[in-house]
Parts: C-alpha cells; structure tokens; sequence
C-alpha cells in the first residue's frame, strides 16, 4: 500500500484503487465527450428499471431462494461480459479512439471479504445496489435520495478511515 | 411490440443488455464498469476535505458521474413511459414470509409501507435509509466495487478477488435476510 501512496503523489491526477478507471488517453472535454455516457446510462437505466432489478421485492426473492430471475440476470451478464471480454483480447478489438483496451489485474486484500459482506448486507435491507439506487430516485422513490446521501456519507467514512482498517 | 416493452423484461433480455454495457464502456472510450466509483467521485468533488483517498482530478473520472445521472434519468423515463400497467408479481413464498414479518406487500416496485417520505423521521428511515446506505456506501468502497465493478465486470475479466467479493456479497445478503432482518423487524414493528 505504501507504494500506491507513493505513486500517487506524483501522480495526483489518478485515483488509487479505482475499480472503474477512465484510460483513455484522447482528452474529453467535461461535457461534450462525456454526454455518450449519459446516453449509455438511459438506456441502462430503463433496463434496470424494466427488469424490475431495483425492486426491493426481487432482492428479497433472491435472497430467499424463491425466484431465479435475478440470478438469471446476473449470471446472463457475466456470461455475455465474459464472452465480449474475451473476444476484444483475441482479436485486439480497438476503441473508437483507436487506443488498445486497457485491463487491470485486481489484487485481493481483506476489504474484499470484509467490506462485501458489509454491502450484502446493505443490499438486502434497501433492495439496492449502487446502481439501482439512482434509478429508484428515477422511479420517483424520492425517499431513496436519503439512502444516496448516507452510501456517499459511508464511502467518505471509508476514505476517512482507510489507513486504520485491515486491507 | 408496445405490449412487449411495456411488460417486466425477462432475465435473459436484461442480463443480456447490462453485459453488452461492458463490451460498450470499454470500447467507446476505454472505460471500465463499475458504478460505486461515482459515489467516491462526489466525494471528491464536493467534499474531499484533506482525505487523501479524495484528492484526484475527478473531472478526468466525470464519465461514471454523466453515467449515473443516465441511469437516474433513465429510471424517469422507464417508469413514466415504459411502465407496467398490471401490478408486480412477487414469488408467494417471499409475500408470505413479508407479511409475517408484518410487512405490507404491495403492488409497487418498492414496499411503499416503508420507502415512503413520512418514515423519513422514524426509527424505520433510520434503519432502511441511513444505515443501509451508509453499509452501502461503506461496504462498496471497503470491497473496492459493487455488483457491477466485481460480480460483472470483475468476473467478465476472471479476477478471482472478485469472485471472493462476490460470494460475500451475497452471503452478507443471506445473513441480513435470515438472521439480521427480522430481529430489526421485531423492533421497528
């Protein structure tokens, strides 16, 4: 960990430990560039909500044994990622920037038993991935702004608290 | 085709479409699927304090931020254009053993019994909203990625830390369902 740290002082544009890094090298302008992935994020969206994923009653279901649809989902969506990640290794597929697609080999640490489980046990009681919350705003649970409001609250407490707890 | 759209998509369609999501982010611009980041980016840009876990150019990341207002977006559109007329179908086993935790099962995508403004203030808001997003929040971060940055992205890319996260996601689940939820139950009832 002392060398990420390092790392990032030289290199502060960066984020430590992001699981979703941006590694386009072409520069994005905030707005312009980035409104693809609001479209993206529609579309999305529109699926989360059609396929009733950001139902607290299918969460409940799953965690239950009672119903396969949203293991059906999820295990469908590994599947298909598997495959298309697959096929961009083989056969080199490029970006539309002509950049070579980037991957990032995970490290374990202890927050992957430790902080899972506290969010499976997050997920269960507000029916919500981080995902699925924004699109219960959408849905016009307004109640569920709170909910967002307490995940940014706790992911601040992380940062926080880092240093301190076991990774 | 209407008729089609507007009932519940099954899990083969949507499982199928938020896998493509990854194939799409990383080949329209290099980008990796995870979506608990955006929380951290907020934090970032509005709140970094002097933590150094924050303090990064988060416009550079301002993708995930334009993604997850998509998905807000998307939520409206879905639910004033796209919705179900017929109510939710919800498996009789789960309804029974809801309603014998005294909870009433509607016909909403959400029990509107409890993710309803006026519990806001309640010792029910507190438990479902703020210590539940707050484990969210906490946990994801702590995890390094949700259900999209380990269990999909994460597998789709065979890292076998995320296969660890994803079991304790789910046995984390498990253990709220079973054992957690119904003593919370017993006491906000």
């Amino acid at each position: 960990m002392k060398n990420i740290e390092i790392n990032t002082s030289v290199q502060p544009s960066h984020p430590i430990e992001c699981e979703a890094p941006n590694d386009q090298i072409k520069k994005e302008s905030l707005v312009t560039s980035n409104l693809k992935y609001l479209v993206l994020g529609i579309l999305f969206g529109i699926v989360f909500v059609k396929a009733e994923i950001i139902s607290w009653y299918r969460i409940q279901e799953m965690f239950r044994l009672h119903s396969f649809h949203m293991y059906g989902v999820i295990g469908t969506a590994v599947v298909v990622g598997m495959i298309s990640v697959w096929l961009i290794k083989k056969f080199k597929i490029k970006t539309v920037q002509n950049e070579t697609v980037v991957f990032h080999e995970k490290k374990f640490h202890w927050g992957n038993i430790i902080g899972a489980l506290i969010f499976g046990l997050g997920w269960a009681l507000t029916g919500a991935c981080p995902g699925p919350l924004f699109a219960q705003i959408g849905s016009g649970f307004i109640v569920v702004v709170v909910t967002l409001l307490s995940a940014i609250g706790g992911t601040w407490v992380y940062g926080l608290l880092r240093d301190k707890l076991p990774h | 085709m209407v008729e089609f759209i507007q009932k519940p998509w099954p899990w083969y369609v949507a499982g199928t479409l938020i896998g493509l999501t990854v194939p799409a982010l990383l080949l329209i611009g290099n980008k990796h699927f995870g979506i608990s980041s955006s929380l951290r980016h907020i934090c970032a840009a509005c709140v970094p304090g002097n933590i150094s876990f924050f303090k990064y150019d988060w416009r550079k990341e301002a993708w995930n931020l334009f993604f997850v207002a998509g998905i807000l977006l998307g939520g409206v559109v879905a639910t004033q254009l796209l919705s179900n007329p017929d109510p939710i179908v919800i498996a009789p086993e789960t309804v029974k053993a809801l309603e014998a935790l005294n909870i009433q099962v509607d016909h909403n995508l959400m029990p509107s019994s409890i993710f309803n403004v006026e519990n806001l203030l309640s010792l029910k808001g507190l438990v479902f909203f703020v210590v539940g997003g707050f484990l969210v929040g906490f946990g994801t971060r702590y995890a390094g990625g949700c259900t999209s940055g380990h269990a999909i992205m994460g597998l789709s890319t065979l890292q076998w830390p995320s296969l660890i996260a994803t079991c304790c996601f789910m046995a984390g689940g498990f253990a709220m369902v079973h054992f957690v939820f119904p003593w919370i139950m017993s006491i906000i009832a």
